[in-house]
């Protein structure tokens, strides 16, 4: 109760505003690619929190959700493009790939209604693969997804006249591509966080958790569990959707290979690490699991250098290494996640006496 | 509880600041302030290809390729703007995957290099090519085929190969050549098996063979008895793969185990030593297609090769020679351009005409090797033997052996009158004069037919050399 | 119809060795509620030992049949101590986290391995020496191999093995006890610790044997060579029911057979509008609709709700 209520305070909103008003530009001063990578650890803070809806709030464990990162991606490569020749605007792709994601959420939830835990998981991941497989080879007879090749040149961004990609000057400050991005993003993420906090507090909600700790029981109070769960996929899968559309327009490129069940399990871990079911927990999970290879990636060279003098280990393997060893230690000392619920935190420690 | 969560969350922003301070300290080009001594200049080039992975082999190839090339020019020292140049590689892994293809990208355009190797694999080239193509660094590929990567207009891609246009249909062409009338065609739904095998179904249907059978597979997969049975059901004559060493190899080996007897032929991508490797006996007696001439008969490709195995104690797997005359030739365009400045000596790349170990490089409007040629081998005895040139500067060669040929004939002619006017001699000396009225006819006869041969030959190549030069 | 046999075979040798690797997931999963995802590396590393080990000794001279046993029992033997290792420092002191906690654990142990695999072997591929002899059968328009008879044999054997150990040993009857419910078992005297170390580690040399038998077929091994594997196995113990071991066979075996069989007909099934490139969904569609009818699996019991 302590902290939210220093978040709540004008203080602690203005100094956090300030933080992520000025952090882009603070990211810039060691390369646009800084701020790249800020871009898409709030793009993974998206996945993470409607991961977290599916798995946090209603415990369904989905191994394929980047299947909705996916279709919200092609949704918007397909009318943003010359591939087709489309060129619709952002407030018209957006909704369109949010829905069509939803779709598909129902569409992966619907078989699964009356599988347990692990069952859902494979099927899930199963939905995941045939997803992507569906992409990789819909360019014959008919080219939709022109395949292993991918769609280039999409459009960026743009309202009107003002573009996301390229250098703008605004009040006298160059902004960069990535900048724009950044903000747009964070307006977003805005958004979907009150939804997603306005959602855990509701009746939906806590029916979502109620079907968590034990769905008999939850069936028993009248709670309509098959409407609930295709509900949780639905919502989760939206915010896949819609941050697929982002990503698309952001690397103005998409394939297939940037879909794998690789990036599934990597949203999941964001979830777990993160805390489960708690909602800043996520976004840290998120943030820190995007950011942590790319620091190594710059980091592990030179680190190695300073140390020993000289390359002992391929930084490559060392980087991934040094992750792998991360998602165990962290587990192993912080099973419930880095930044657990209350209601959690309290369930470990009585369980550890 | 609360101090922690703020800790984490400090610490998050303070992780952030830290790196990105420690870029700042990444080396910058550094101009020497004293006059006296010449400045000195670091040009910055990056190279990026699969490090981790299943084709790091190929990557470690690469790169090795880069970094010999960055010694040799580092050794011989360089003069460019007044300023004595040091070359440095900055190597990258991009894992082959697009993704991290254009993080790697960004992060080297951030670095500020002054020009891009790469990267290895087409999937990945080109959505890179795009942002060094904002960025107005020139790119030069060793390796990737798939014809998109200069078809998208950039001013900055290039590449020093023939691209999979031309590879697929010179295989085509090879195939109808082995006397086959139906073929099944693999291919591995990556950007460049699938364009390959897009590019041979095309050459080979318009030669008139008849496709049988398409079938794929995966860039991770191992087993492929279910495909291959069905294609031995088909009967194929000959079986092509569009894809890479690591499932070539185990698919020829499969094909045998089945009993199926079709021959193999692949592109570039089986063209190496893992290949052998991976297939075992199987491979014996396959075909595969690269790039270019053959290292052994390009003027100074066996030199290449001593030096490359001397320095790196390993065999040359596969796009090594090209990636080496890729930095090559951006070193010479920076040389003409007499700038080290991306926008200065990019103009330069477009207009090289380097005698590298791979070829003579020029480039078309597009940025594609011009002439490029195509070469055909056979695996025979654990070995690659050389079978045949299609395409490109092969004229070259044709056309010197036809002048060397018509020379021989010629002299022979000559000598052949010269003997038969000696045995007019010994004859009769009446005679003589008929003999030699005869033999100096014959003799203006054959000239003129020698001639006439020779004149025809020089219009087909003429004539092929401008079909090749259309395309 | 002529090549329905040779699929079949294909399908049998293919899901044999599925087979194997699954028992090593439903082993776990049975007594732990665990999805061990790094099971599949594993078996990477019990094919990349069999390389190392003998290799070195057919270098060094020694007859082929007694280094390729020599590789087999090193693979073994170094899969055991890590499956203990894993179960010991990794999953143990986890016996009381959140159900996903392990499973995140187990992922990065997952990637801990196959980049150790790395580092170790290097990145290029391996061809596994030629342990077997190289003889070709045909049968009725279809070819097989000495070698494949051998896979399916070894691996009937091993299974049988394994069902002799779970269903006639006091291990395994203290394996099934504590399947059933580790409470109750400990009170009745089983020493719960141990039976869970037993299962990891005869789950990890099933799991070698199956990563010598597939650098048998294949003769090829990569680091990343378990991770495809792995997840087709899990596959295969789910469609047989998960925590069956008889439906992790069964599962095993059927996989094959239907991707091989789903690989050489799905164009024709589908009137050519899917080819073999959907080949690796098949399998995933059989596996919805077996368990819409099934939901617990083809042998798998109703089991009470795990909250």
């Amino acid at each position: 109760m302590k902290n939210s209520r220093f978040f709540r305070s004008t203080v602690g909103i203005g100094l956090m505003a300030g933080a992520l008003i000025a952090l882009p530009f603070v990211a810039a001063l060691g390369g646009q690619a800084w701020v790249r990578i800020l871009d898409f650890a709030i793009l993974y803070v998206f996945l993470a929190l409607g991961l977290n809806i599916v798995v946090g709030l209603a415990g369904l464990l989905d191994l394929g959700y980047i299947a909705f990162y996916a279709v919200g991606a092609y949704t918007w490569a397909l009318l943003a493009s010359p591939h087709f020749g489309l060129h619709w605007p952002i407030w018209a792709i957006l909704p369109i790939g949010a829905g069509l994601a939803c779709f598909a959420g129902v569409l992966l939830g619907s078989p699964t209604l009356k599988l347990r835990g692990d069952y859902l998981a494979i099927v899930t991941l199963g939905f995941g693969e045939i997803v992507r497989i569906f992409l990789n080879n819909l360019n014959a007879p008919i080219n939709v997804t022109n395949g292993p090749q991918g769609i280039t040149l999409i459009d960026p961004v743009s309202f009107g006249a003002f573009k996301f990609s390229g250098v703008t000057q605004i009040l006298g400050v160059s902004v960069s591509g990535p900048q724009k991005y950044y903000f747009l993003l964070i307006a977003l993420a805005m958004l979907v966080i009150v939804i997603n906090l306005r959602l855990q507090n509701s009746r939906i909600g806590r029916a979502w958790q109620a079907i968590r700790e034990d769905e008999v029981a939850a069936k028993a109070i009248g709670i309509n569990t098959r409407n609930l769960k295709l509900l949780a996929f639905a919502m989760g899968a939206s915010f896949g959707g819609i941050a697929g559309g982002i990503f698309s327009a952001m690397q103005g490129f998409v394939s297939p290979e940037s879909f794998s069940l690789i990036e599934s399990i990597m949203i999941l871990a964001m979830v777990v690490l993160g805390g489960m079911g708690h909602i800043p927990g996520v976004i840290l999970g998120a943030v820190l699991l995007t950011v942590l290879p790319e620091v190594l990636r710059y980091g592990v060279g030179p680190l190695q250098m300073a140390l020993f003098g000289k390359m002992l280990v391929d930084p490559e393997s060392l980087r991934m290494l040094v992750f792998g060893l991360a998602l165990v230690l962290v587990m192993r000392f912080k099973p419930a996640g880095l930044w657990p619920s209350p209601e959690r935190q309290r369930e470990l420690a009585e369980a550890k006496q | 509880m609360q101090a922690k969560r703020s800790v984490v969350a400090l610490s998050v922003a303070a992780a952030f600041a830290l790196s990105a301070c420690g870029q700042k300290e990444e080396p910058k080009p550094v101009a020497a302030s004293a006059p006296a001594a010449k400045p000195e200049v670091v040009v910055k080039l990056g190279h990026v290809a699969p490090m981790t992975g299943p084709q790091a082999h190929l990557g470690k190839d690469n790169e090795n390729g880069a970094v010999l090339a960055v010694e040799e020019l580092n050794a011989r020292g360089m003069e460019i703007g007044g300023a004595k140049v040091k070359f440095e590689l900055i190597n990258e892994d991009d894992q082959a995957d697009p993704k991290q293809g254009s993080i790697v990208a960004q992060k080297l355009v951030d670095a500020k290099v002054n020009g891009v190797i790469g990267h290895l694999n087409s999937g990945t080239t080109i959505p890179a090519s795009k942002l060094y193509a904002d960025a107005g660094i020139p790119q030069i590929s060793g390796s990737a085929t798939n014809p998109k990567y200069t078809q998208q207009g950039f001013a900055t891609a290039f590449r020093v190969m023939a691209n999979d246009v031309q590879q697929g249909k010179s295989l085509g062409e090879f195939a109808v050549k082995q006397g086959v009338k139906t073929v099944a065609i693999v291919d591995d739904r990556t950007a460049y098996g699938q364009g390959l095998a897009d590019e041979f179904k095309k050459a080979a249907e318009a030669s008139g063979l008849k496709v049988v059978a398409t079938e794929y597979t995966n860039d991770k997969a191992t087993d492929f008895k279910a495909i291959l049975t069905k294609i031995k059901s088909t009967k194929a004559e000959l079986v092509f793969f569009g894809g890479m060493d690591a499932q070539g190899g185990p698919m020829a080996k499969q094909m045998k185990e089945l009993g199926i007897k079709a021959k193999f032929l692949g592109g570039d991508g089986i063209c190496t030593p893992e290949f052998m490797k991976l297939g075992g006996p199987a491979t014996e007696g396959q075909f595969c297609s690269l790039p270019g001439m053959p290292l052994e008969k390009l003027a100074k490709g066996p030199e290449f090769k001593e030096r490359f195995t001397k320095k790196f104690g390993a065999e040359i797997q596969l796009y090594a020679p090209y990636v080496y005359d890729a930095v090559m030739v951006m070193a010479d365009s920076m040389k003409r351009a007499d700038s080290v400045d991306p926008a200065k000596f990019l103009p330069a790349v477009g207009k090289t005409k380097y005698d590298g170990v791979t070829a003579m490089i020029e480039f078309d409007a597009l940025g594609d090797l011009k002439g490029g040629a195509i070469s055909i081998y056979q695996y025979k005895g654990g070995k690659l033997e050389y079978v045949e040139t299609l395409g490109g500067s092969s004229i070259e060669s044709a056309k010197a052996d036809i002048k060397a040929d018509v020379k021989e004939a010629v002299a022979d002619v000559k000598d052949a009158a010269k003997a038969v006017a000696g045995a007019a001699t010994a004859v009769g000396k009446e005679a003589v004069g008929d003999v030699k009225d005869a033999a100096k006819a014959a003799a203006a006869a054959g000239k003129d037919a020698v001639k006439a041969g020779a004149a025809a030959v020089k219009d087909a190549a003429d004539a092929t050399k401008a079909a090749v030069e259309k395309k | 119809m002529d090549i329905f046999l040779q699929q079949i075979i294909n399908g049998l040798v293919q899901g044999s060795i599925y087979a194997l690797v699954a028992l090593g997931y439903t082993m776990v999963y049975g007594i732990m509620g665990l999805i061990n995802f790094a099971h599949g590396e594993v078996v990477m590393i019990g094919t990349l030992v069999t390389i190392t080990v003998a290799g070195s000794l057919l270098k060094a001279g020694m007859p082929v049949a007694l280094a390729g046993l020599a590789g087999l029992i090193a693979a073994v033997l170094v899969c055991m101590a890590l499956g203990w290792a894993l179960e010991r420092v990794a999953y143990r002191p986890l016996r009381n986290a959140p159900r996903l906690t392990p499973l995140i654990t187990a992922i990065g142990m997952s990637i801990v391995l196959q980049n150790l695999a790395m580092m170790i072997w290097g990145r290029n591929y391996l061809t596994f020496p030629s342990l077997l002899p190289k003889v070709d059968f045909e049968l009725a328009g279809a070819n097989f191999t000495a070698i494949q008879i051998i896979i399916v044999l070894v691996s009937a054997a091993t299974m049988g093995g394994l069902l002799l150990l779970v269903y006639r040993t006091k291990l395994g009857m203290a394996m099934r006890a504590t399947a059933q419910n580790p409470a109750v078992a400990s009170l009745m005297g089983v020493n719960i610790n141990r039976v869970i170390a037993a299962a990891f580690v005869i789950g990890s040399a099933l799991g070698a044997v199956a990563g010598v038998m597939v650098g048998t077929y294949y003769e090829i091994a990569h680091y990343q060579m378990g991770f495809m594997l792995g997840l087709k196995a899990f596959t295969a113990a789910v469609l047989g029911g998960i925590g069956n071991l008889a439906g992790a066979m069964l599962g095993g075996i059927l996989l094959g057979i239907i991707e091989a069989l789903g690989a050489g007909y799905i164009g024709d099934l589908t009137g050519g509008f899917l080819g073999s490139h959907y080949q690796d969904i098949f399998a995933f569609v059989v596996l919805i609709v077996v368990l819409m009818f099934k939901p617990s699996g083809l042998f798998g019991e109703k089991t009470g709700d795990r909250a």
